[in-house]
């Protein structure tokens, strides 16, 4: 206990000292580099907070208009009634005022790299000696037809967290018992790939608990999935003749909406209509990464970011590292999990650039954790290493959670404990500490 | 004429910036110190290992209690949900230097 308290006094005075000098330094002498980091998520607020514990020598400057940040994951337990939108809001405080970033509450709108400059909404230009974007996601309007943000207002993606994630939450409260709820699932690759299979679980909890005569009618553009037989058996046990799953090869695939007449409408024609509709519709790269020319113009994996498996540095523009969900990571999927693992290492590999010297190699985690239920948990887990043909998972070790463990029911409430455990725990290392 | 000897130039300033780009970045050389590889436990662990929930805290633990613990994960020796499965993806040798590091460091 005193050993804590001692050496966080130490620390805090160190970084009293070091804002002392970058204070100082507006005027004098500067800081030795600026990083300037566009993004608040799991890979932008870990970045930033990292190259500042790097080495505080670093001036952080992040550019995020939001003063709180509503994660995605949790988000479906919010959506099913068992987590309170507030238990999922962040701010920066401990951002700014422990490590130092300056926060500039503003969005950016485009990235020079010639100048190496970052003008802002607010008309702000912010030179950088190195940029990370960390955008996350955009909602592809218009991938499926009649899909609009007006059309969202009616149907929800609930796939950013915040106002649609409430909206989508007071759509199945409103809704009688009865009812059904259909969601339109998109092709790989998204963002959080057990995602929807984890919100059609818990929206399947909420039924079973509060609306026992309600369905959910779930169209997929995939004939595969994340999980899919811990998903499947878990299912069957739980909530046996409440979800029906389609997939693409028995026409799930949604190419239209019908927003006034909450209607989707597959490929092959058929109507689905139900009372409460969430569209998880086909994404890409957040905006500002397209725009400067970050991502694949065509091909495959257009609308991402191809980017350095071991630095994470953009193969398309020099000095600017794209992490997070816009980035194409190899074998690592576009997870909260999967940025915050690279947001440690880009800031390793920045802190390493700008001192002048290589980055060791990086070794990335993920973790996804689903909860069927909330006392009823599943994994897939995996190490990744840079090889010459990208970001690899390691051979033998990561996988998903036993089947048939010996103690299924123990197992799962441990997995269950353990999601609640790493959502505390990654959340305070970006957000909280 | 000249269109074309421009859009020659062009495509292959075009392939000289793609080569130069293509190329990846080098590692440092030498074997990736316990600071690198630790990066990783404070994912679910928390901040220095001091876990705000229900995981397994891993702060204040004996190089010797670390190390014997996640061989037992990797060798199926302790009984696990997850950590089984990350630590088949590190050499023992690893292990040695991430039990130094938060040992020595995770207060």
């Amino acid at each position: 206990m005193t050993r804590t308290k001692l050496s966080r006094r130490t620390f805090t005075g160190a970084l009293l000292a070091t804002s002392a000098l970058s204070a100082c330094a507006v005027q004098t002498a500067p800081a030795k580099a600026h990083v300037v980091v566009i993004g608040g998520g799991f890979g932008g607020a870990t970045a930033a907070k990292f190259i500042r514990l790097e080495d505080p020598g670093i001036a952080v400057t992040l550019i995020e208009p939001k003063s709180e940040f509503v994660t995605c994951p949790f988000s479906n337990y919010v959506i099913a009634g068992f987590k309170q939108i507030g238990e999922i809001t962040h701010n920066y405080n401990a951002l700014t005022g422990t490590h130092g970033v300056r926060h500039v509450r503003d969005i950016a709108v485009a990235i020079d790299p010639a100048t190496k400059t970052v003008r802002t909404g607010g008309g702000q230009s912010i030179r950088y000696d190195k940029l990370v974007v960390s955008p996350g996601i955009d909602i592809r309007w218009g991938a499926i037809e009649g899909y609009t943000e007006a059309a969202a207002e009616i149907l929800p993606h609930a796939w950013q967290g915040g106002a649609q994630t409430l909206l989508l939450r007071r759509q199945l409260e409103a809704m009688p018992d009865g009812g059904v709820v259909a969601l339109a699932l998109p092709p790989n690759p998204y963002r959080c790939p057990p995602g929807p299979y984890e919100r059609i679980s818990v929206i399947a909890h909420y039924l079973k608990t509060t609306k026992p005569r309600s369905k959910i009618l779930a169209l997929d553009a995939k004939d595969a999935f994340s999980k899919q037989p811990l998903f499947q058996d878990g299912w069957n046990a739980l909530y046996p003749g409440l979800i029906e799953w389609v997939p693409l090869n028995k026409d799930g695939r949604i190419t239209q909406v019908i927003a006034g007449e909450k209607t989707l409408v597959s490929e092959f024609g058929q109507r689905h209509r139900a009372a409460v509709v969430n569209v998880v519709p086909p994404q890409f790269a957040g905006k500002i990464a397209r725009d400067a020319g970050l991502a694949n113009p065509d091909g495959g994996s257009a609308g991402w970011c191809p980017v350095d498996p071991i630095t994470f540095e953009s193969t398309r523009i020099k000095d600017i590292h794209v992490i997070g969900d816009a980035s194409i990571a190899g074998a690592m999927p576009k997870s909260g999990f999967a940025a915050n693992s690279q947001g440690k290492f880009v800031a390793k590999a920045i802190a390493a650039a700008l001192n002048g010297r290589p980055a060791f190699a990086p070794v990335y985690a993920n973790t996804c954790y689903s909860l069927l239920a909330p006392d009823y948990g599943i994994s897939v887990a995996d190490i990744y290493r840079a090889t010459p043909q990208g970001i690899v998972a390691v051979q033998g070790a990561g996988g998903v959670s036993p089947r048939t463990p010996a103690d299924a029911a123990q197992f799962r409430h441990l997995e269950a404990t353990y999601t609640r455990g790493w959502y505390s725990s990654a959340t305070r290392e970006i957000w909280g500490a | 004429m000249r269109s074309a000897i421009l859009t020659a130039a062009f495509a292959a300033s075009l392939l000289a910036g793609f080569a130069a780009q293509a190329q990846q970045a080098t590692p440092a050389a030498g074997p990736i110190p316990g600071s690198v590889l630790a990066a990783t436990c404070s994912g679910c662990h928390g901040p220095k290992g001091h876990s705000v929930a229900e995981i397994p805290p891993i702060n204040g633990r004996t190089e010797q209690q670390l190390l014997s613990a996640l061989l037992d994960f990797k060798n199926d020796r302790r009984p696990a949900t997850v950590m089984n499965r990350h630590a088949k993806g590190f050499s023992d040798e690893e292990f040695a230097a991430i039990a130094r590091e938060i040992s020595a460091n995770w207060r």
